[in-house]
């Protein structure tokens, strides 16, 4: 008996473009070619689909995609908020929609040029968003400046330096360094590299535990489990999915809740991911975490149950993230070592590991956690 | 030289930037229940009403967090010291660190507000407190 109602749910296809620095082509043109390759890949055809969902900043329009694919009659459409802490949430929507009976199967998709078309690492100009006038005019005009306000506390809550932040990097880039899809295939890094590049915001981030800006995109099928049963794949079921938004609580500007040492979002997700499906930290055999900055890997290995509070250190230095460690994570290399496709190649990884189709391969894997910080994902094989 | 972006008032904030032009630092009250809120908002999450006032803040505070923020593009800008504050009133602020050496910042250092002008754009910052 499923914990709720989206527990029915079921990713049935996945597809993507190549992950580069200059596509050289329109974003809606990437996001058609991720869902055909996504439609393809779940054994159905474009007039199978009747649910559309994608981030609202993606710039591809859905009746355009429409006309491009072919899709005659769209059903139910949503689009998620906040960037790459909405990533896990489309997948919310998606089994919302398949298990209440508003869409059958539902494509999400996010596409876009965000290296050789506008990059969200430069700094903001004038004419801000809404709310921005409490940050900008005093320098916070980048993500990298934004988060590492939060990031010093934790890193003086526990003593950690950027060096410990280092090793998680350097686990990402050998994830990467053999998995052909990765921007860095084949280009691993030592600690000293990592050390070596430059600052960002000293003395908290350097230039290697930042994302990548990349082009490309993803999508991916939701369907139920009971349909997915008869489509070609392996049964990648969704356990439970989550999101937790706390008040006061902000995506990027997280300045007002009392504790900076955790991550508050990530605590109240794990509880109900666990409390909800009944399922345990130490039930998971990987997990793909969300890391616009490589901190965030820390705070939410702490934050989804994994060792305890100021632990992620010890845990990252003794090799547990590593493939063959007790909890590979990111083992396509992640948003470091992979692409940067807002957060949604990260979800592709859980669900190649849970069909036994990774690169670098979990033998056996059960359970994958996949995080988006303020929401969550379990994985789960037949 | 610091290099500033101007702040673009909206209707939720405009009493706040009128209050810097004038050399005070105001902050924004529940008149029911006295809730302080910042950043500001139309509604008291407290007891949902929706008249507020102002409560000029004493101006003395402590470093909760902060960072050195150097322009990526601009080289030639100055770099500033973004703080976090915990104003005494009981709300968190972002602003800068001013007349304070970057050896000499921590957590919970004494500061006090003063009103800085960079090229025509007023600001509330604060610098070590010195009473
Ligand atoms: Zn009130």
């Amino acid at each position: 008996m499923p914990a709720s109602l989206v527990d029915q749910a079921a990713i049935v296809g996945i597809g993507q473009t190549e992950f580069s620095k200059e596509s050289g082509r329109s974003e809606l043109q990437l996001a058609a070619e991720a869902s055909l390759a996504a439609i393809r890949d779940a054994g159905l055809t474009p007039a199978d689909i009747d649910g559309l969902i994608t981030f609202t900043l993606d710039t591809s329009d859905e009746l355009l995609l429409m006309r491009a694919l072919g899709l005659p009659e769209i059903r139910f459409w949503s689009r998620t908020p906040h960037g790459g802490a909405g990533s896990t949430t489309t997948i919310l929507h998606a089994a919302s929609a398949v298990a209440s009976g508003a869409a059958k199967h539902v494509l999400v998709w996010r596409a876009f040029n965000e290296r050789s078309g506008h990059r969200f690492g430069q700094p903001n100009a004038a004419a801000p968003p809404l709310g921005w006038n409490w940050y900008l005019p005093f320098g916070l005009d980048t993500p990298a400046k934004i988060y590492s306000l939060t990031f010093q506390r934790y890193m003086d809550a526990y003593g950690l330096t950027n060096e410990d932040f280092g090793r998680y990097t350097v686990v990402a880039r050998k994830h990467a360094a053999t998995n052909p899809n990765a921007w860095f295939y084949e280009r691993p890094i030592t600690l000293a590299d990592h050390q070596a590049s430059r600052w960002i915001v000293e003395p908290i981030l350097r230039l290697l535990d930042c994302c990548q800006e990349s082009d490309g995109g993803v999508a991916l099928v939701i369907s139920t489990a009971e349909r997915a049963r008869d489509l070609p794949q392996p049964l990648v079921r969704l356990r439970h999915v989550v999101d937790s938004h706390l008040m006061g609580g902000h995506v990027m500007f997280n300045y007002y809740l009392e504790d900076h040492s955790r991550f508050e979002e990530c605590h109240s997700a794990a509880a109900r991911l666990y409390g909800e499906s009944g399922l345990t930290a130490s039930d998971m055999d990987a997990a793909m975490l969300y890391e616009n900055f490589s901190p965030v890997v820390f705070m939410q290995l702490e934050g989804f149950g994994f060792c305890g509070p100021g632990e992620a250190r010890d845990f990252v230095r003794d090799g547990h993230i590593e493939l063959g460690g007790s909890l590979p994570v990111n083992t396509h290399g992640g948003l470091l070592g992979e692409a940067y496709i807002h957060g949604m190649n990260n979800i592709l990884e859980g669900v190649r590991q849970i069909r036994g189709q990774a690169v670098n391969q979990v033998a056996g894997a059960r359970h994958v956690l996949v995080g988006g910080g303020r929401g969550a994902m379990i994985l789960a094989g037949d | 030289m610091t290099q500033v972006i101007a702040p673009t008032p909206d209707a939720d904030d405009a009493w706040f930037w009128k209050g810097v032009a004038e050399d005070r630092l105001l902050l924004q009250r529940c008149a029911e229940c006295r809730l302080l809120r910042h950043p500001p908002s139309p509604m008291c999450s407290g007891c949902n009403a929706l008249a507020w006032e102002t409560l000029p803040a004493s101006g003395r505070a402590t470093v909760y967090s902060w960072v050195v923020s150097r322009h990526p593009t601009r080289p030639d800008a100055d770099p500033r010291i973004v703080v976090l504050l915990d104003l005494e009133e009981g709300v968190r602020f972002v602003s800068n660190l001013v007349d304070c050496p970057l050896e000499d910042v921590r957590f919970g250092l004494p500061v006090e507000l003063v009103f800085v002008d960079y090229d025509g754009v007023r600001l509330p910052q604060f610098r070590p407190a010195r009473s």
